[in-house]
C-alpha cells in the first residue's frame, strides 16, 4: 500500500435511502449484537458469554441424568428453568442492561439518532426489542437443549427379564406442548425483565451504578417477598403469600405461567385463584407498557440536551 | 429557493425566551449563525431539525415545513452537535458506518461512504482505532464525518471549532469552506466568534438574546468604505498638514492617516503630496468595513431595515458582561489594528465579540 492517498474528490451518493423501517432493523441488530459484546472489544464479550455458558450447564447435566437414569423427573421442567437460575439471569440483566440503555446516554450519542429519520419511539422499540431478544436467547437456549434431550431419550425397547419395567417417559407430544408453553414463558420473562433492567439502567448513566441498581432492585424485591411469604405461610395465610409474588419479577411471571400457561408452580406460592392469574398477567402487561413509556420519555429528553 | 426560512419563530422556555420572533431567510451556501453563548443558536438548530416544536411562528428547511415534514428534513440534513457525542469503545469507521445505516444507507453503501467521508475530513489509518484514544481535533473530524456520511443537502455544524487549537481551527474552517464550495453541500455553521465566520461564510445571521440582529451577505458587511488608510515611513504629521491644506478631510489614527475620498482626484493629491515631501509610502488602501462594526453603536450605512439596538449592551458575554476585545487584533486580511484612541464612532468596542483570537 502506498503512503499517498489520491484525492479523487467528493462524490455524491445517489443510491437508495431505505428509510425508517430499515434503520429500525439495523438499530435492533446493532443493539442485539452489543448485548453479547459482538463487534466490541474482546473484554466486553467475556461476561455475556460466561453467563450464557453457565446457563447451559444445568440443562446439560439434566439431559445427561435423564439419559442415564431414564427417570422423567431428572429433566428440569421447562417453565421452572428461569426461576431456578434467576441469580444468573439477574447478573446478565445487571451487566448487560447498561450496555443497551446507559452507554448512549452517558456519551450523549442520542441526539445523533434523533437528527436522522429514525423516530424516538423507533429508537426505544429497537432497544427494548433487542434486549428482550438477547434475554430470550439466554433463557430459551437451555430450555431448547432440555427439549432436544427429552426427544433423544426414549425408553429402552427391550426390558431384561427379572428387572422392574422402567418408568414411563412422557410422550413426544406431551413434551412439545410443555416446551411451547415454556417458550411463551421465556418471552414473558424476557419482556418483563428487559423492561425493568432498561429502565433502571436508563436512570443510572454511570455503568457501575447501573449494574448495582439492577442487582439492588432484584435482590431487594426478592428478599422482601421471601420474608413476607415466610411470615404469611407461618400464619397459614396462603392468599397473602400468593399475592406477595406480584412484587418480584420472577415470581410475577411464574404466576402467569402457572395460571395461564398451565405450568406447575416453581415459587413458594402461586397466585390465588383465577383472579390472581388475571391480576398477575395485567401487572406484567403494565410493567412492559410502563417501561416503554418511561424509556420513551427518558430518551426523548436526552435527545434534546 | 431559500434553504432556511423562518417567520416569527419564537421559543419560550419557562422563565426564558430563547428565540424572539425570528424572521430571516438564507440562500444555499455557507451561512454563519453568530451569537454569544446562550443567544439561542442551538435551540434554533433543534427547531430547524424538527425536534423541538417552536412556541409560535413557522420555519421551512429545504422547502419542508418543520412542523409537518420533520422526517423529510432529517433525511436530507446532517447535524454535528456542539457537545461530545461519540462512544469511546467504537472505532471511527464502525461508528460512522452505523450512523450511515441509521440514515437509511444499505450496508455496502454505508461502508463505502464512511470510508470516503472519513478520508475527506482527514482521518486515515487512525480510523480503525477506538475513538476513546482520539485527540479533540480527531473527534471533531469524526463528528463532522457522521454529519456528512449520508450526503445531505445541508449540514448544521454547531460550534465546530470549539476546543481546537489555532491550527486545528484553521483546518476545520478550511474543511467547512470545502464542504460548501467543493462538496456542494450547504452549511449552517454557528460560532460565538464573528471573525472566524467572516472568513468562510457568504452570509451571516447574527442573533443576540434570541433576537435577530442582522441577516446579511458578508460582502455587504465588508464592502469598501469611503475612507483611505495611508501609511508613510515617517513624516506622518507633515503629510497630514499638507493634505489638509489641499482641502482633504484628514484625521490621524495611530501611525496611519484616514482620509475621506472626495473623488478620483483624492488619490492624485495624496500621491503628489507624498512625492513632494519625499516620504516613503508604505500603504495606501481603501478601508473595508469590518463585520464586527455592527455591534458598535453606529454604522448607519450598514442598516438593512432593522436598526441595531443602540446603546443596549445586551447579554453578549458569557456572564452577562461585555467581552473585552482580545489582544492581537482582528484576523488576517482585516483592517489594521485599531487602538482605543480611534476616532470614528463605529470603531468603538461597545461589547463586541472577539475576532478570531484564541477562544479562552
Amino acid at each position: 500500500m502506498t503512503s499517498t492517498i489520491h484525492d479523487i474528490g467528493y462524490r455524491h451518493y445517489d443510491g437508495p435511502r431505505l428509510g425508517r423501517a430499515y434503520a429500525l432493523r439495523s438499530l435492533f441488530v446493532h443493539n442485539l449484537r452489543a448485548a453479547y459484546g459482538l463487534g466490541r472489544p474482546a473484554k466486553t464479550k467475556v461476561m455475556p458469554f460466561l453467563l450464557f455458558g453457565a446457563m447451559l450447564l444445568p440443562a446439560v447435566g439434566s439431559v445427561a441424568a435423564l439419559a442415564l437414569t431414564k427417570e422423567p423427573s431428572a429433566l428440569i421442567r421447562y417453565s421452572a428453568y428461569a426461576v431456578f437460575l434467576q441469580p444468573l439471569i439477574a447478573i446478565f440483566l445487571a451487566t448487560q442492561a447498561p450496555v443497551i440503555a446507559s452507554r448512549e446516554l452517558r456519551f450523549h450519542v442520542v441526539p445523533l439518532y434523533f437528527s436522522r429519520p429514525l423516530g424516538r419511539f423507533d429508537y426505544v422499540l429497537a432497544k427494548y426489542g433487542a434486549f428482550t431478544t438477547a434475554l430470550f436467547i439466554l433463557l430459551a437456549t437451555p430450555v431448547t437443549l432440555l427439549y432436544a434431550g427429552a426427544l433423544a431419550t426414549r425408553e429402552p425397547k427391550k426390558v431384561q427379564a427379572g428387572e422392574p419395567p422402567p418408568p414411563k417417559l412422557p410422550s413426544i407430544g406431551e413434551h412439545t406442548v410443555h416446551y411451547l408453553g415454556g417458550l411463551v414463558g421465556c418471552v414473558l420473562f424476557a419482556l418483563v425483565l428487559a423492561g425493568i433492567g432498561l429502565v433502571v439502567a436508563a436512570f443510572t448513566p454511570k455503568r457501575g451504578f447501573g449494574v448495582a441498581g439492577v442487582i439492588a432492585v432484584y435482590l431487594v424485591s426478592l428478599t422482601t417477598v421471601t420474608i413476607v411469604q415466610g411470615i404469611a405461610e407461618s400464619q397459614t395465610n396462603y392468599t397473602v403469600s400468593g399475592w406477595a409474588g406480584l412484587f418480584t419479577p420472577f415470581y410475577l411471571v411464574d404466576g402467569v405461567q402457572v395460571k395461564l400457561l398451565g405450568a406447575q408452580s416453581s415459587t413458594p406460592q402461586p397466585p390465588p385463584g383465577a383472579t390472581g392469574g388475571l391480576v398477575f398477567a395485567l401487572v406484567c402487561a403494565g410493567v412492559i407498557l410502563a417501561s416503554v413509556g418511561i424509556l420513551y420519555a427518558r430518551f426523548r429528553k436526552a435527545g434534546l440536551q | 429557493m431559500p434553504i432556511i426560512a423562518t417567520q416569527g419563530l419564537t421559543m419560550r422556555f419557562p422563565g426564558v425566551t430563547a428565540l424572539d420572533a425570528l424572521t430571516f431567510g438564507v440562500e444555499p451556501g455557507v451561512v454563519g449563525l453568530v451569537g454569544a453563548n446562550g443567544a439561542g443558536k442551538s435551540t434554533l438548530i433543534k427547531i430547524l431539525l424538527g425536534l423541538l416544536p417552536p412556541t409560535s411562528g413557522q420555519a421551512a428547511v429545504l422547502g419542508f415545513d418543520i412542523a409537518r415534514d420533520g422526517g423529510r428534513i432529517r433525511e436530507q440534513v446532517g447535524y454535528m452537535p456542539e457537545h461530545e457525542c461519540l462512544p469511546p469503545d467504537m472505532s471511527a469507521t464502525e461508528f460512522v458506518v452505523h450512523m450511515a445505516r441509521m440514515s437509511g444507507l444499505p450496508a455496502t453503501a454505508a461502508r463505502e461512504r464512511a470510508a470516503d467521508t472519513l478520508r475527506h475530513v482527514g482521518l486515515y489509518e487512525e480510523r480503525y482505532r477506538p475513538i476513546g484514544g482520539y485527540s479533540t481535533g480527531m473527534r471533531q473530524r469524526v463528528k463532522l464525518a457522521q454529519s456528512l456520511v449520508h450526503d445531505p443537502q445541508l449540514v448544521f455544524l454547531d460550534e465546530p471549532t470549539n476546543g481546537l487549537d489555532p491550527a486545528g481551527r484553521d483546518e476545520m474552517l478550511a474543511l467547512i469552506r470545502r464542504i460548501g464550495a467543493e462538496f456542494g453541500i450547504s452549511v449552517l455553521v454557528t460560532s460565538h466568534m464573528l471573525g472566524e465566520l467572516e472568513r468562510i461564510c457568504e452570509h451571516v445571521v447574527i442573533i443576540d438574546g434570541g433576537r435577530l440582529l442582522r441577516s446579511q451577505a458578508v460582502a455587504t458587511f465588508t464592502e469598501a468604505s469611503g475612507v483611505l488608510t495611508v501609511e508613510v515611513d515617517e513624516g506622518t504629521d507633515k503629510l497630514g498638514v499638507r493634505l489638509a491644506q489641499a482641502g482633504l478631510s484628514v484625521r490621524p489614527e495611530g501611525r496611519f492617516l484616514l482620509i475621506d475620498i472626495a473623488g478620483e482626484g483624492t488619490f492624485d493629491i495624496i500621491r503628489d503630496a507624498v512625492a513632494e515631501l519625499e516620504l516613503s509610502l508604505i500603504r495606501m488602501e481603501q478601508r473595508r468595513h469590518h463585520i464586527e462594526e455592527i455591534f458598535a453603536a453606529g454604522g448607519p450605512d450598514l442598516a438593512d431595515g432593522q436598526p441595531p439596538p443602540l446603546g443596549q449592551p445586551g447579554p453578549l458575554g458569557d456572564a452577562g458582561q461585555p467581552r473585552p476585545p482580545l489582544p492581537g487584533g482582528p484576523p488576517m486580511g482585516g483592517p489594521p489594528p485599531r487602538g482605543p484612541q480611534d476616532g470614528p464612532p463605529q470603531q468603538t468596542y461597545g461589547g463586541t465579540y472577539p475576532t478570531g483570537g484564541p477562544d479562552r
